[in-house]
């Protein structure tokens, strides 16, 4: 092979030519060379090959880098898209339903999403967020255990310091929170604060504006939240200024924190004072035994224990401290335990019902996102049901494909990026809405939630949620449009039988479901609420305003302040009490009759009231008499409610002796039972009214205060401020109307009934979009029939009923389905309220009512709509 | 404006492709470019043109027989396209039109 041209030369350019190129060149290189090489022999020809091989390395010949043929599919997906797009713009109204429906579900999940984020994120403010617990007491009683007593004995703190330190980082004793008063000079503000142990801020890592964590050491400091700050001193630093406490005391500022934001267990908590000042302050609380309950411990775990470890070391501590105590010795049987209970579950689980631990508010955490899953569950089925109802409009177009040869792989890539390309959108919809709705949600779910933008798990997130939702939507119909026959869909053959709508039928069943379902749960839950609601309090809640006792002055000016107001013509009962009316602050027991206890040792609901109190708030004796001011003897006096009787199996309860004896009330004599009072509801309006007693012994905190009836509230609250005013100068007139503490009762069930309304009223609208969509498309697609029918005789309403009765059955089919279901799920939720509605048949009739008016009223507008054409324009286009 | 876009050289391959008809592949073009133009035409610039004027549309091959002395190597026939020849009377009626508006006296050596 001598007439060969240099084979490295040949080799190189074989290499990098295109291979489309490579042997046409190559020809014309060897020709070329073959005429040089008998011209002008081998060694010039082989400089000349050399040389056109080297101007042959250029661009245009060289192969491309990626290959030969393109390996990336971009194109393809390219043309995806532009198809996808061209769909939505071409059929306009479908691409509205479409995407506004995903959207709206889309949002809503999203919504629902940050909702439950922000659950399971509560007091994660605080950076030792995993190792605080709350000290919290159990015990045995009648053989079951009982937990959750968070209210512990005074000698604990100490203990638990002194004999079990090792075990905490950080252990804090606290005070309930409470109201007082801040002043400078001019300015006073009531706010709610609470003493706590001085290494509290660094356990709890408060974000200090001004000062550091070790501001409560001082006895006499105070440290005050941020927007305190601003309403006492402004923008300025408050550093070391005195701020007088209820017009007595004076502290000074060591420290200013951020203000907890609202999804921790200390929001609202405007100052804290060193614990160790009320405990100076108060010299009876050293001499407080085991016996006496009132005070809360918080407390840091060692970094390397865990909370099962450390609860194990100190679960004996009471037990083992009371042991010798005489005065302990009947208590001893309680088998009392020292338990902690985790910040991690504070929120969530820690829900005590009969001293169980129950977790309540994890299921409604629960509940919520899963109705969010099924929102969006439902925004998914409408786009299937679209796509796969339109599918013969595009089965050509699958038919074309198919016979150029696309896979059927290939086909639902398509597919699936058309849905993708339809949640994108949805998705910058539905995250503008959210954006806007945000503030109202805020409002209804009473948070304070935001959109994290800037956060990249948000994004991540999203994204993540956006492929589900995509996947979800598309899988179906890509899956069905893929599978036609190329051979069938082109010859023109091809319809969708009655087996190609059973799978959407029983999607819109699915639909239809869930929302009749909302419904229903919308409806128990508000016939609940408005029953509870319309309960017979047993006293006269509207125009009584209870005030606390914020300084001293309100007892030593108690008679003046009593008089004034009732000259003021404004008030016409002024009478005074150990707490609120709207609530049970105190539980006691040693109560006896004839030796024999009564009160099955879980002890009766106390309240001290002055001898006016009865005529004040309007309780309502069922027998015997009230107190009265002018016979002495009815210090030793009770009254009962009718719970306590039959908790205490009285007959004739008036006149009746009750021996009461009781360490910290330092009592031990007998009391006659002066009368009988109707039940007042003072604690949870939801379960039943705890037997209670009143007696007019006992320090009373709150001023009760009775505005003449007849008088507007907005008359009389001036003329009782300025009272206050006048006599008591140095504390703002702070007050609270009975009324709407028991309307706050209802907050939490309030807000679970409006969330559910709306999410109800979306899942219709959302299930409704979808058959909106489908009644349009089927009569679209029976325009001829109708046209033929309407010809041969068919009046408008057959043809309505025609067309209706498809959708109607349907609808029938989920309400007989979703009776049982959200009656199961509904008994359930119902039982926990002792005082409950029965569940009439009757919600269950309005809702299958509602969800069948709503769908004749949207499929009515479409088959109405067909059934009036013309027949003429219908028939002419063929 | 650029409606049909032809090189100098682009122009000169396409219009010896005219010439050649049948015969027009690779080495036969370049030999009549050279032996017409008195010019050297290297393979790289040639083919490169080729290829130009296939992506443009303007020319299109078609494989011939595998010959002994290309050691079996495929002619590439080359042939105008429509398009292709559109594109040349276009470039031939601008420089007609620019010849034309040319006033006698601009080119008259005597001036200049």
């Amino acid at each position: 092979m001598k007439n060969y041209p240099p084979r490295f030369p040949l080799r190189f350019f074989r290499w990098f030519c295109h291979p489309k190129l490579r042997d046409s060149i190559e020809g014309d290189l060897m020709e070329l060379y073959e005429e040089r090489r008998i011209k002008s022999g081998k060694l010039k020809a082989d400089a000349h090959f050399v040389k056109d091989v080297l101007l042959l390395f250029r661009p245009a010949i060289i192969k491309p880098t990626e290959g030969t043929e393109r390996l990336n599919t971009f194109g393809m997906y390219k043309s995806y898209f532009k198809i996808g797009w061209r769909n939505l713009a071409k059929n306009k109204g479908y691409s509205l339903i479409n995407i506004g429906g995903l959207a709206l579900g889309m949002g809503m999940a999203l919504v629902i999403g940050l909702w439950v984020f922000d659950e399971l994120s509560f007091n994660k403010y605080h950076e030792n967020y995993s190792r605080i617990a709350q000290v919290m007491k159990g015990g045995s009683f009648e053989g079951k255990h009982y937990v959750g007593q968070t209210s512990l004995p005074f000698p604990l703190i100490d203990e638990l310091k002194n004999n079990y330190g090792a075990n905490f980082k950080h252990i804090v004793p606290a005070s309930w929170k409470s109201d007082a008063v801040l002043s400078i000079q001019d300015k006073k503000i009531s706010k709610v604060g609470m003493f706590i142990g001085e290494d509290a801020p660094e356990m709890l890592t408060f974000k200090m504006i001004y000062g550091t964590w070790k501001a409560l050491t001082d006895m006499n400091s105070i440290m005050i939240s941020e927007s305190t700050s601003e309403a006492l001193f402004g923008d300025s630093d408050p550093l070391n200024q005195i701020v007088k406490i209820n017009g007595e005391r004076e502290a000074t500022i060591m420290g200013v924190y951020e203000d907890f934001p609202k999804n921790t267990a200390f929001h609202g908590v405007q100052f804290f004072r060193p614990w160790e000042f009320l405990v100076s302050d108060g010299a009876w609380m050293k001499q407080q035994g085991w016996d006496n309950h009132f005070l809360e411990i918080f407390a840091e775990i060692q970094p390397h224990a865990t909370f099962e470890s450390t609860t194990a070391n100190i679960i004996n501590a009471e037990a083992t401290a009371i042991k010798d105590l005489a005065y302990m010795k009947d208590e001893l049987k309680y088998n009392y335990e020292i338990l902690l209970l985790p910040m991690h579950d504070w929120h969530l689980r820690a829900d005590f019902k009969e001293g169980v631990l129950q977790s309540g508010p994890m299921q409604l955490v629960w509940f919520i996102g899963s109705i969010g899953v099924f929102v969006l569950l439902l925004a998914c089925i409408n786009f299937m049901n679209l796509s796969t109802a339109r599918s013969e409009k595009r089965a050509k177009e699958v038919g074309i494909r198919k016979a150029i040869g696309s896979i059927r792989r290939q086909l639902i890539g398509q597919f699936l990026s058309e849905s993708f390309l339809v949640a994108v959108f949805a998705f910058v919809i539905a995250i503008a809405c959210v954006f806007v709705s945000l503030p109202w949600f805020n409002n209804l779910s009473g948070k304070e939630m935001n959109m994290p933008l800037t956060e990249p798990w948000f994004w991540i997130s999203s994204f993540i949620f956006l492929f589900i939702t995509g996947l979800l939507a598309g899988s179906y119909p890509a899956l069905y449009l893929s599978s036609f026959k190329p051979v069938s869909v082109l010859k023109g053959v091809f319809r969708a039988g009655r087996s190609a709508s059973l799978p959407r039928k029983i999607l819109v069943v699915v639909q239809f479901t869930v929302s009749v379902m909302l419904i229903i749960c919308t409806g128990v839950i508000y016939n609940q609420l408005v029953f509870v609601k319309n309960r017979p309090v047993g006293y006269d809640r509207d125009g009584l305003l209870m005030i606390p006792k914020k300084s001293g002055d309100f007892n030593t000016k108690a008679e003046t302040l009593k008089a004034e107001l009732k000259n003021s013509g404004a008030v016409t009962e002024v009478a005074e009490s150990g707490g609120e009316v709207t609530n049970v602050w105190s539980h006691n027991s040693g109560f006896s009759k004839n030796g024999v206890v009564v009160d099955k040792d879980r002890g009766l609901a106390t309240l001290q009231v002055s001898h006016d109190f009865g005529k004040t708030v309007g309780w309502k004796f069922v027998e015997g008499r009230d107190f009265s001011k002018d016979i002495a003897s009815d210090s030793e006096g009770f009254v009962i409610n009718e719970a306590a009787v039959k908790f205490m199996d009285l007959t004739n309860p008036s006149g009746q002796v009750i021996h009461w004896k009781n360490g910290p009330w330092q009592v031990d004599k007998d009391f006659v039972i002066l009368g009988v009072i109707k039940d007042m509801v003072m604690d949870s309006p939801f379960e039943p009214v705890k037997p209670t007693i009143y007696f007019t012994m006992g320090w009373k905190g709150w001023l009760m205060l009775r505005v003449t009836p007849g008088m507007p509230m907005q008359e009389a609250l001036p003329k009782i401020e300025k009272v206050f005013n006048n006599v008591i100068p140095d504390i703002p007139f702070d007050y609270k109307f009975a009324s709407t503490e028991y309307a706050a009762k209802f907050s939490t069930e309030d807000r679970i009934g409006k969330l559910a309304a709306v999410f109800a009223i979306l899942a219709i609208i959302i299930s409704c979009l979808g058959l909106f969509g489908l009644a349009s498309f089927v009569a679209e697609q029976r325009t001829k029939e109708i046209g033929v029918r309407k010809i041969l005789g068919a009046s408008v309403a057959n043809l309505w009923q025609m067309l209706s009765k498809e959708f109607v059955i349907l609808v029938v089919l989920s309400c007989i389905i979703a009776a049982p279901l959200s009656y199961y799920i509904l008994y359930n939720g119902i039982k926990q309220y002792e005082y409950k509605t029965e569940m009439g048949w009757w919600i269950f009739a309005y809702a299958t009512v509602g969800a069948l008016v709503i769908t004749l009223l949207t499929v009515s507008y479409q088959s109405v709509r067909a059934a009036l054409a013309n027949p003429v324009n219908s028939l002419r286009s063929e | 404006m650029k409606k049909y876009q032809l090189g100098e050289f682009e122009e000169i391959v396409m219009l010896t492709i005219a010439i050649l008809y049948k015969e027009a592949y690779g080495l036969a073009i370049k030999n009549e470019i050279e032996s017409r133009l008195k010019r050297n035409v290297s393979m790289g610039a040639m083919h490169t043109a080729l290829v130009r004027l296939e992506d443009k549309g303007y020319i299109r091959s078609h494989d011939g027989e595998p010959t002994e002395e290309r050691m079996g190597r495929p002619k590439k026939y080359f042939q105008i396209t429509a398009l292709g020849k559109k594109a040349m009377e276009y470039s031939r009626e601008t420089r007609n039109a620019l010849w034309g508006a040319i006033p006698d006296v601009s080119l008259n050596v005597k001036f200049s």
